[in-house]
């Protein structure tokens, strides 16, 4: 059913054949780590190579990813959503009722067999929102891996209750309190911790990216996701979808929705950014909308960065999305106009969070709050007939409290 | 010849090894980070590393962090490091002096002003912690066409296989991170070093210099007994940071105190050859 056991096949037209031999799509990704790294990068990207072939290996993933995760995941038309915002037809993939939560699984299983493979006895992960520590937790628990989640200290008081899920499953936290202790940070000391423990440890990135092979194949890991919505729209509705939306902090929801899509140039897909307090106030996450290109965590992409080159920290209400950066893969789609980047605020966040509980009944995380906050623009502008699929990449259990704390309520 | 090689050559001629200090520009301030510079020399620097401050600096440990926070703060920026090498080579025309940071700063600068400017300052050599030999070709040509070295760096990890990639296009000596891990943790045993530099020494003619781990006079005289040099950083900024006042200000004895480090390592490397 993924994408690694029916990888497209090889066209000199198609936009899904990236990224080539140096981990390049278009100008951006590469491997821009460390010498330390640089030869167990080199060793990663081939035991991948190899696990993408073997039968084996596509077997034991598709085994964990129906009966562990739950795939697939279904296909939900939002009818009294729709009529609401009285436009277009809205279809939420339900990556939400995946174990755990949210999409991260999909890759942490997916990571966690490769990792397995190649004989490594610890893993590492960086959480923001908490949603790929706990999926990492997960599946170290389930194959009794010892497991180091770093997580920013802003994170960490904003997440309790994937602070506590981590630790149930048996995860050891490591809050860092360095820059706004927000996701990068916590990617900053995970990779510090791997190029220290370098022999026995696998770092289980949570998004697309980081050096290659990490971007592709946490791609290839996510693309199930538009893979299985391509053909339960097809299901349903015998076509393609008009629109595909999906929030992006580092991108791996949004790149796994719309991978599968890329070829289909019918099908107009629409990335949605964290703005914060507003693109134009300086606190957001913007990075494609308000960055520009250079080189952060082994990758070159857009970052938000001041003239001198230094990072500027993220802010958003969501912790998923608080990322100066975004995978390179984004960047690529950005510069040849192939996918659209737009963005919604904490507000309108917050309001389709509430929008999205009372009129289908789901609890959205924060983060796919903002792509619904997008649909909420662009949907009743469309016409009936026309479709919008939305990327519902995880549930807002996590977010009770700090949405309550902005609402002014008192749990 | 340019001072790098010229260095090296003079001190082959002397018998010893050199002492490569290491410390953050602008830390803890403009003026303070100036005057340290203009003392190491006379210290006894053979070499003067000069750290160019980034905001996620993901190979260093909390010393060095720290010192590029401070640094930041203070107003550090790559161009104000680059007219701090100006002004530091207006009365230094000999000390070769490298810059060690993050790529950047350097892209955001553009690699090709950047090349020429830091020459034109008086920069013999660039060290890019996250430009490897896989992605040099954004840095090297300018590098090469304004007689910059770029310095390699070589760890525990690389192999016999890949050392000769690594050192591909790489001039002014070889940096060895002698262990695996980030800076001013642990240090490498001699164990670790006799079993690594012999490695090194048979796919490159290219001087040696060890860093990562090197806090002591001792070990600094027991890394330039198997290699060319010894690179200090954490230890110095770590008196540096104890020198500071509680708000983290430069106090007067400041800058004595980091150079009396750096004098009696600088003892250290030049005894160990006299004892070798």
């Amino acid at each position: 059913m993924n994408e690694i056991s029916r990888a497209a096949p090889e066209r000199s037209n198609s936009l899904r054949n990236g990224p080539n031999a140096r981990g390049r799509f278009g100008a951006y990704g590469g491997r821009f780590v460390a010498e330390t790294l640089m030869p167990l990068i080199l060793e990663l990207e081939h035991a991948y190579e190899e696990a993408k072939r073997d039968r084996a290996f596509r077997a034991e993933l598709d085994y964990h990813l129906e009966h562990y995760v739950g795939r697939p995941s279904p296909l939900w038309h939002a009818a009294r959503l729709s009529s609401r915002l009285g436009g277009a037809r809205i279809y939420f993939k339900r990556d939400e009722l995946n174990h755990t939560g949210a999409h991260k699984i999909n890759n942490c299983i997916g990571q966690i067999l490769l990792a397995r493979r190649m004989g490594k006895t610890r893993i590492i992960a960086e959480t923001g929102a908490g949603q790929h520590g706990v999926a990492t937790a997960t599946v170290c628990a389930l194959f009794g891996l010892p497991c180091t989640v770093y997580m920013g200290t802003t994170d960490v008081e904003r997440q309790k209750p994937n602070v506590f899920r981590m630790k149930l499953l048996g995860a050891e936290i490591h809050p860092v309190s360095a820059g706004t202790g927000t996701l990068k940070d916590a990617m900053n000391e995970a990779l510090r911790d791997w190029v220290a423990n370098v022999r026995d440890t696998y770092y289980l990135i949570g998004t697309v990216a980081g050096p290659h092979p990490y971007p592709m194949m946490v791609r290839d890991f996510q693309s199930v996701i538009g893979e299985e919505a391509k053909a339960q729209l097809q299901k349903a509705e015998g076509r393609l979808p008009d629109v595909a939306v999906a929030c992006i902090g580092g991108g791996s929801n949004a790149m796994g929705l719309f991978h599968p899509f890329l070829d289909d140039p019918s099908v107009r897909l629409i990335g949605v950014e964290a703005a914060g307090k507003g693109l134009d106030t300086g606190q957001h996450a913007a990075s494609l909308l308000r960055g520009r290109p250079g080189v952060l965590h082994g990758n070159c992409t857009y970052l938000l960065q001041d003239d001198d080159g230094q990072i500027i920290d993220a802010h958003s209400i969501s912790a998923g999305l608080d990322y100066p950066g975004i995978g390179p893969e984004h960047s690529w789609l950005h510069d040849i106009h192939r996918v659209e980047y737009a963005a919604a605020t904490d507000d309108e966040a917050l309001e389709a969070f509430q929008l999205c509980a009372k009129t289908e009944g789901i609890i959205p995380a924060l983060e796919p709050a903002h792509a619904l906050a997008h649909v909420m623009k662009i949907a009743p502008a469309m016409r009936p007939d026309e479709i919008v699929l939305m990327n519902l990449c995880g549930r807002g259990d996590k977010d009770i409290f700090a949405v309550a704390e902005r609402l002014g309520v008192t749990l | 010849m340019n001072r790098i090689a010229a260095r090296f050559a003079s001190l082959r001629a002397a018998g010893r090894g050199a002492l490569i200090p290491f410390l953050e520009a602008y830390d803890p301030d403009a003026a303070t980070s100036a005057a340290l510079f203009a003392g190491l020399p006379q210290a006894g620097a053979d070499l003067i590393e000069i750290g160019v401050p980034f905001s996620d600096p993901m190979a260093d440990g909390p010393i060095i962090q720290a010192a590029g926070r401070r640094a930041l703060t203070a107003g550090a920026t790559l161009r104000r490091t680059l007219a701090m090498v100006r002004n530091f080579r207006a009365d230094d025309p000999e000390t070769p002096v490298i810059l060690m940071g993050y790529l950047n700063p350097i892209l955001s600068y553009g690699p090709e002003p950047f090349a020429r400017d830091a020459a034109a300052s008086g920069v013999d050599g660039l060290i890019i912690v996250d430009l490897p030999t896989e992605e040099a070709d954004l840095l090297l040509p300018y590098a090469r066409a304004n007689g910059l070295d770029v310095i390699r760096l070589v760890a525990p990890t690389t192999d016999d296989a890949r050392l000769p990639k690594v050192l591909e296009g790489s001039s002014g000596f070889v940096y060895y991170v002698s262990i695996t891990g980030i800076t001013g943790t642990r240090s490498a045993t001699s164990a670790e070093l006799a079993a690594n530099l012999p490695r090194l020494r048979r796919v490159t003619d290219l001087p040696i210099a060890v860093g990562f781990g090197v806090k002591t006079p001792s070990q600094a005289a027991e890394i330039v007994r198997m290699a060319d040099a010894a690179v200090v950083a954490s230890s110095l900024i770590a008196t540096l940071a104890a020198s500071l006042d509680e708000k983290g200000r430069a106090q007067r004895d400041t800058v004595a105190r980091v150079l009396a480090d750096v004098r009696a390592l600088a003892e250290g490397v030049r005894d160990a050859r006299v004892a070798a």
